[in-house]
């Protein structure tokens, strides 16, 4: 019986097969000319960054290169003060993320392994936090922010508004629903017995997050951590609102500042709009499995 | 009967935390207190916040005590006197409407085309996938390479560069929401390609078989077996798409910041911050509009996720 049917199953599967023969040359057909036109935006973007200008006044943007340069590159670069505005993003990014793991693994875990009467109830906020429209919480977070009062180190006016810090918190806060929302999910479906013998062996509970429960959540860690990180870096909006200055700014919110120099030289605009985009494509084409586990363990567990 | 539920309740209760000492109960009280303090007062005091001040009126000038109450005042101002409001209310509509019947149909179409058995999937994914991790932002800078009226690829290839038939995209109030839409569709026609693919992996396969050896045809297959079945990740993807279009802002605002036939709920909310009268209670009134909006979807996302806890 069960030789049998997996039997006729590739019988069905080949009869099938050579019948759809047009159809599938149809269907491949579609698919390159989709991804073709996809990708075409971001490839017109990378040819006309390398063209120079001269020459695209010359015969147009639509046109055959004669030559290509990396000048839009240098000008871009340096004239929008590029590597400034990275190095925001670094700032305000890379710690950000390392807390947003750190935190929604520990009540990922305290969530997932103990029973508390408010769990549930925890849970649900952190997922609905999540959904959240920015704009639904940003006016009276910009009066705290104005109002909150930050020592020296972290401010340079007392305040959370116009600070690294102040945006790193945001993100911390919001990206803390996601993040949780994915961790306990992942963390209840692990076996019982795992912590319960850890403890019954008189280990601590931290000891048993940190050496037990930590390691065996790589896996949703790496994935969270691609997907944090591209989200974080692309955030526009944060920085637009409870941010003053622009030499503080992260790249993507500096692109506000940068519209106006950019859209009267084009060629400039598709170079510093690569430059920009570049980290996350790279992210993207180096992980893109976890990118795509991330999403997934998001949605279709809980 | 409720009294010895309770006791037998509180004994296992006791039994499940004997192995706890009161450094471990002290340990747990952090991991959770300190995230959850985070969250909630960065995310649900200004929420709560933005309700409260949503009835008052003030201008952020001078302290506290100059916020007076003004009952829905606010709600009856924005819905009469406040111009923007009704535009933006129907430009999220139409992003709504658009994303919902047309961008999502196609990304779910995708990923059907792309689950069977196609050779070098990988790279459709790819290319389909790769504008999610481009910023809503820099999404708006590419695409002026296209629309750009005398200077895009567009009006180039359809010979509509000269200064008498130039086509203005983004310029013409008529033209730049829906070409704003194309742009934000081709990021979320992606991600939703992707969300919809890993469902349809987890589909038993041998529920199609069996549709298909009873003489389904794979269109019939798809709607009355393999939609049904995922029930599932259809909330997840509805959700996601109505969020996504409340959210928008950033592609509109580098464009022209949000003006022009580019009004959106989420542009008028940060004008009343930025702009020159800063309004806080008028603004917090249409946050609460917003809110109110995507209460539907998170509460449907809430019973989803937790109306069986495992």
């Amino acid at each position: 019986m069960t030789a049998v049917i997996p039997d006729r199953m590739a019988r069905g599967e080949m009869v099938r097969r050579r019948r759809l023969r047009p159809k599938r040359i149809a269907l491949y057909a579609f698919l390159i000319a989709t991804a073709l036109l996809w990708l075409f935006p971001i490839l017109w973007a990378v040819y006309s960054s390398l063209r120079p200008y001269s020459e695209t006044q010359q015969f147009g943007y639509v046109s055959i290169a004669r030559s290509l340069t990396l000048d839009n590159y240098v000008n871009a670069w340096s004239e929008a003060q590029l590597p400034m505005r990275f190095l925001n993003t670094i700032i305000i990014v890379i710690p950000a993320l390392a807390i947003v793991l750190l935190l929604a693994s520990a009540i990922g875990y305290a969530l997932s392994r103990f029973s508390f009467r408010f769990n549930l109830f925890l849970l649900m906020l952190f997922t609905a936090g999540n959904l959240l429209p920015p704009q639904v919480i940003i006016t009276p977070l910009f009066r705290m922010y104005l109002a909150l009062p930050l020592p020296a180190p972290l401010s340079d006016n007392g305040t959370w508004y116009d600070q690294y810090f102040g945006i790193m918190a945001i993100h911390v806060a919001f990206q803390l629903g996601f993040a949780t929302f994915v961790l306990s999910n992942f963390m209840r479906t692990l076996p019982r017995e795992i912590t319960e013998a850890a403890l019954v062996d008189g280990a601590s509970v931290l000891r048993t997050f940190w050496q037990v429960i930590l390691p065996l959540s790589r896996v949703p860690l790496a994935a969270l951590s691609t997907l944090l990180f591209t989200w974080m870096y692309n955030d526009f909006y944060w920085a637009l609102v409870l941010m003053r200055s622009g030499d503080k700014r992260p790249i993507t919110s500096a692109l506000n500042d940068l519209q106006s120099m950019f859209f009267t030289d084009f060629n400039l605009l598709a170079a510093g709009s690569v430059i920009v985009a570049l980290p996350t494509l790279i992210v993207y084409l180096l992980l893109q499995r976890h990118f795509v586990r991330g999403l997934t363990l998001g949605s279709t567990t809980g | 009967m409720a009294a010895s539920t309770n006791a037998a309740g509180a004994a296992k209760r006791r039994r499940r935390f004997s192995l706890l000492t009161r450094r471990d109960k002290i340990t747990l009280a952090v991991l959770i207190g300190v995230p959850a303090v985070i969250h909630v007062t960065l995310v649900w005091v200004p929420t709560i916040c933005s309700i409260l001040l949503s009835l008052t009126s003030w201008n952020g000038i001078g302290g506290l005590e100059n916020i007076k109450y003004v009952g829905l005042d606010n709600y009856v101002n924005m819905a009469t006197v406040y111009p923007p409001f009704w535009p933006a209310l129907q430009h999220n509509l139409i992003w709504l409407v658009v994303f919902l019947f047309i961008a999502t149909p196609i990304g779910i179409f995708m990923a059907v085309l792309l689950d069977k058995n196609i050779r070098g999937t990988r790279f459709y994914q790819s290319a389909l996938f790769m504008p999610f991790v481009l910023s809503l932002a820099i999404i708006g800078f590419i695409w002026q390479l296209m629309y750009s009226p005398n200077e895009g690829f567009i009006n180039t290839v359809l010979g509509r560069n000269t200064e008498s038939n130039l086509i203005s995209w983004l310029g013409d109030r008529n033209l730049n929401l829906w070409a704003v839409l194309v742009a934000a569709s081709w990021r979320h026609i992606g991600y939703i390609m992707v969300i919809y693919l890993a469902g349809l992996k987890g589909v038993d396969s041998a529920l199609r078989e069996a549709a298909i050896i009873d003489g389904a045809s794979e269109t019939q297959t798809f709607l009355r077996v393999i939609l049904p079945v995922l029930r599932p990740i259809n909330i997840v993807v509805i959700v996601i798409t109505i969020i996504e279009s409340l959210r928008a802002f950033d592609i509109v605002y580098v464009i022209n910041k949000g003006t022009n036939g580019l009004e959106l709920l989420s542009v008028l909310v940060t004008q009343n911050i930025l702009g020159q009268g800063s309004r806080i209670g008028f603004g917090s009134a249409i946050a609460v509009v917003l809110l109110l909006i995507s209460l539907g979807p998170i509460l449907l996302f809430l019973t989803r996720s937790y109306e069986e806890p495992a």
